[in-house]
């Protein structure tokens, strides 16, 4: 077993036992439903909708070198600077360059799960610079010691009297268990780090080729001041966030905001393309984009799956999934959680340590019935297990399952193993075998009829 | 670092060169330019000016951002004016537009010019910004801000109340629209920053509980003129 | 019409009444019916563990053994959808892809036949009971059917019909991963059951005789009042 797998499991079973815990997560997702469920019924017609979506990225992301030439063209042309990084070093050294060639010495970030899988703050905080997440919920976690719970909603697992503590302990602010007052804390002390700050760094949703624009996603706010107060704005973006056309926007947009918050827009959609301009009153003096691989490459190279690359990080998957619902975000251990981060880690960080994930699902589907962009999510779980089975096959499995089909191949071994496993279905029940063991520890099986259908049947018919 | 450019464009030709197959989609939907294709399965924006003025009434009171309709530019000077005194501002920036100087000229406040001597520890003490809009998408309850036409970056976004004087004329259907009427004003000289603000400042963070004002304004004005 | 009836392998060993009342409301619709007994189990459990190449084996044995028959019924949403959406999968690029599309085409879920390709909604059935439904995630979201359970339920004489919360919340069962993931099958099965058991009704129905071992195996350790039944043993019920 893996030693990731070891955790998961650990975690998954502390967390699958928190009944409160648990049954907090779903009041905190229940107005979402409300929410997202309104918002779809402003749509005229919310499938061709995904069939839009879906195609914008399929023709962006299977036309990535040359739409990946334009973006970076245009994205010069507007003033920018382009960096690349093939994977997660390269970029932090990348942006470590960066900060000491500006002389920085703080700096504010806005939401950008990129830069933790890359472990930027990590390095930032060796490399003795001051880092703050801007985002509350990142804000929050940083406190914590924690990673994000949720890329959309980081935070979703802290109850607001925790919150409290914590800015008590870290802020020196007075108790409120008040969400509003909460967020005003949070406010009061960010604001003066904006205008302090002389690197802001950010994520990129969308990568606009036609444009050479970078598209922003945010309700809070803090992304816009990210990038609009320090001098030098860094945008760090996985090579897949591209899009052909500003116009694809039209859909994209209102579909991140409906699928991941239901919204009919998120508050703040952001289009930058190059540094301040001239005739401009304030802006940065420079803008850097970092574009990283790390890995995605190798799941361009599968086509089976390359249409995970399409995700538009909008959590919707997460939102509905039992899975996340039950075990939380912590236990997956990953950087991206939930179904698409149980498809994607694998291609990312190595099968045989992660192909646990997609195992770790009862293929309900309610994560591809709920993809904005129609990725084959509970489907590529399958295409993970299959893989996993033929790169590193457990001797358990092949034996239980060539044993099974063994079994299975005639009629007549197959009643007879049927009459066998009833008549000592009483005595396996009380054994600690794997499987039955397993079951029975919280579950009833229904008693064992003396006769099975085809017995009963041959009678009926003779 | 070309290396690295070399390398991850060959990796990326040499992933390509198995094709995926075309999604598998409820529809026939054909690339074309994408919002004309998908227009009529997005939310409504309105097929007439006062469907959209509607629409775009509906969504701004959902969002939580207030609307103030009046008829001309005296009135919407007029309408700012109380705002002001109702609300107590004290320091008010704005950006030189020709729908705003009347309007900053009748506050009773301390007002600024932002974008003229932009100071940003200056704007972070404003209780308000003024601005104008590039267009109100009626679809979504959205205000289109630019960096080149509404007072730069921080003007709409610092300040903890932001007002948006705008033309009725303004407001168009739908996010499509309001994209290509960007590209069609700016062309290749795009300014380097265009907001979609819809509603104020929000966040869901805490116990997915919904608060105003995160970071961003916690009120958003639309003064709408016409 | 002559239909051939699939018995699912857990069905034939441990729930044997769901496949006699399958038959018994179809007979009574005046079909005859067959069981082929050469059939065994769809292969599904390999499929989903990854074990292709043996779930193909089981595969291509389906093609056999229902080779000529007019038209497949299974009490199992989780097995036809095997059947029809990945049996072609497994098998494409193989000398039996046709076959396997073209047994798909003839492969009907037990309530789907019923209402879609019967046109039958009233099969005369009486069950004076409160009853809540649960959709099994491979009849709602691989083969698409909701409505239709519902319709024959509310043909039943004297049957209360009750909606559940977290109705279209997955029960937690997804074959081994039922005991593969014991902790976080129980931890669905607790939400999904207590929903069940809170709507007051007497059975909980569904068309997954997969989900109601996984429902009704916590039901019953947790001594709800609440039972599991096969929607074919409601409609077997003669009114």
């Amino acid at each position: 077993m893996s030693d990731s797998k070891a955790i998961f499991l650990k975690d998954a079973t502390v967390n699958a036992a928190d009944g409160d815990q648990r049954a907090f997560i779903r009041k905190a997702l229940g107005g979402y439903y409300t929410n997202r469920d309104l918002q779809k019924a402003r749509y005229r017609d919310w499938e061709r909708a995904r069939d839009a979506a879906s195609l914008a990225k399929w023709s962006a992301v299977n036309d990535l070198a040359n739409v990946l030439e334009k973006f970076v063209a245009n994205f010069e042309r507007n003033g920018g600077v382009v960096h690349w990084a093939r994977d997660a070093a390269e970029a932090r050294a990348i942006i470590l360059k960066i900060a000491e060639d500006a002389k920085a010495k703080a700096i504010v970030k806005s939401k950008c799960m990129t830069s933790e899988e890359i472990h930027l703050n990590d390095a930032l905080e060796k490399a003795g610079y001051g880092v703050v997440e801007s985002d509350l919920g990142e804000f929050i976690q940083q406190l914590r010691g924690e990673a994000p719970y949720h890329f959309v909603f980081p935070c979703m697992h802290v109850k607001r009297e925790a919150i409290s503590e914590l800015f008590t302990k870290h802020l020196g602010t007075a108790p409120t268990d008040s969400p509003e007052e909460l967020t005003m804390i949070a406010r009061r002390h960010l604001r003066q780090l904006y205008v302090d700050a002389d690197i802001g760094i950010t994520g990129a949703n969308f990568l606009v080729a036609e444009t050479g624009q970078i598209s922003i996603t945010e309700n809070e706010g803090n992304a816009r001041l990210t990038a609009a107060l320090p001098r030098i704005h860094i945008a760090l973006s996985g090579i897949e966030k591209v899009v052909n056309n500003l116009d694809d926007l039209s859909v994209l947009l209102p579909m991140l905001a409906t699928a991941g918050a239901g919204q009919p827009m998120t508050c703040y959609n952001t289009l930058y393309s190059g540094p301040r301009k001239k005739g401009e009153c304030d802006g940065p003096e420079e803008f850097h984009i970092v574009l990283l691989d790390n890995a995605r490459t190798r799941l361009l190279a599968d086509p089976e799956q390359r249409d995970a690359l399409h995700c538009i990080r909008c959590g919707a998957c997460l939102n509905v999934c039992p899975i996340f619902k039950n075990i939380g975000g912590l236990a997956y251990g990953t950087t991206y959680q939930g179904p698409i981060g149980s498809v994607i880690t694998p291609h990312l960080r190595g099968l045989k340590q992660w192909n646990h994930l997609s195992g770790a699902s009862s293929l309900c589907g309610a994560c591809t019935d709920a993809c904005p962009v129609r990725i084959d999510l509970h489907h590529h779980l399958l295409h993970n297990r299959r893989n996993a089975a033929k790169e590193s096959p457990t001797l358990f499995d092949r034996l239980f399952h060539n044993g099974f089909n063994f079994v299975i191949k005639s009629p007549w071994l197959f009643a007879t193993g049927g009459r066998i496993f009833r008549a000592t279905l009483p005595l396996l029940q009380k054994l600690p075998l794997p499987y039955m063991g397993a079951w029975m520890k919280t579950r009833d099986l229904p008693k064992a009829p003396s006769q099975s259908f085809r017995d009963q049947w041959k009678k009926q018919n003779v | 670092m070309s290396d690295a450019r070399s390398d991850i464009f060959a990796r990326i030709r040499e992933a390509l060169k198995v094709k995926a197959p075309k999604p598998h989609l409820k529809t026939d939907a054909n690339p074309g330019k994408t919002s004309t294709v998908a227009k009529p399965w997005l939310p409504d924006g309105g097929e007439t000016a006062d469907a959209s003025l509607t629409i775009l009434a509906e969504q701004l009171a959902k969002l939580k951002a207030v609307l103030i309709r009046v008829p001309d530019k005296a009135a919407a000077a007029k309408a700012v004016a109380e705002l002001s005194a109702a609300k107590n501002w004290k320091k008010v920036a704005f950006h030189g537009h020709e729908l705003l100087r009347p309007v900053a000229a009748s506050l009773p406040c301390e007002t600024w010019e932002a974008d003229a001597s932009f100071d940003k520890q200056r704007l972070e003490g404003c209780d308000a910004g003024i601005t104008t809009c590039e267009s109100i998408v009626a679809q979504l309850g959205s205000i289109l801000v630019s960096s080149a036409t509404s007072g730069g970056r921080a003007l709409s976004v610092l300040p903890h109340v932001h007002v948006v004087v705008a033309e009725a004329s303004q407001v168009v259907p739908d996010l499509g629209e309001a994209l290509a009427l960007a590209k069609a004003r700016h062309g290749d000289q795009m300014p380097s920053m265009l907001s979609f603000i819809t509603g104020p400042s929000r966040t869901g963070d805490i116990e997915r509980i919904l608060v105003l004002g995160a970071h961003g304004p916690k009120e958003l004005y639309l003064v709408l003129v016409g | 019409m002559r239909v051939s009836l699939f018995v699912p392998c857990f069905v034939d060993q441990l729930t044997p009444k769901v496949g006699l009342a399958t038959a018994k409301v179809l007979k009574r619709l005046g079909h005859e019916v067959e069981f082929r007994s050469a059939q065994t189990c769809c292969g599904q459990p390999s499929f989903n563990s990854g074990q292709w190449d043996v779930a193909r084996e089981a595969a291509i044995r389906a093609l056999e053994v229902f080779r000529g028959a007019e038209v497949v019924v299974g009490p199992s949403g989780s097995c036809v959808a095997m059947m029809r959406n990945f049996y072609p999968e497994l098998l494409k690029g193989t000398p039996h892809a046709a076959e396997a599309d073209d047994l798909a085409a003839r492969t009907f879920e037990f309530s789907e036949f019923l209402v879609k390709k019967l046109g039958v909604t009233d099969v005369g059935a009486k069950f004076a009971k409160k009853v809540t439904y649960h959709d099994g995630c491979h009849a709602l979201r691989e083969l698409r059917l909701k409505e239709e359970p519902r319709q024959l339920l509310r043909a039943v004489k004297g049957l209360e019909l009750i909606e559940s919360e977290e109705g279209e919340t997955c029960c937690g069962f997804g074959g081994l991963f039922s005991a593969k993931f014991p902790m976080i099958s129980t931890a669905m099965v607790q939400v999904k059951g207590g929903a069940l058991a809170r709507t007051g009704a007497d059975f909980v129905v569904s068309s997954d005789p997969s989900c109601l071992l996984q429902i009704g195996g916590w039901l019953s350790r947790e001594g709800k009042p609440i039972l599991p039944l096969h929607i074919a043993e409601v409609l077997a019920n003669d009114a």
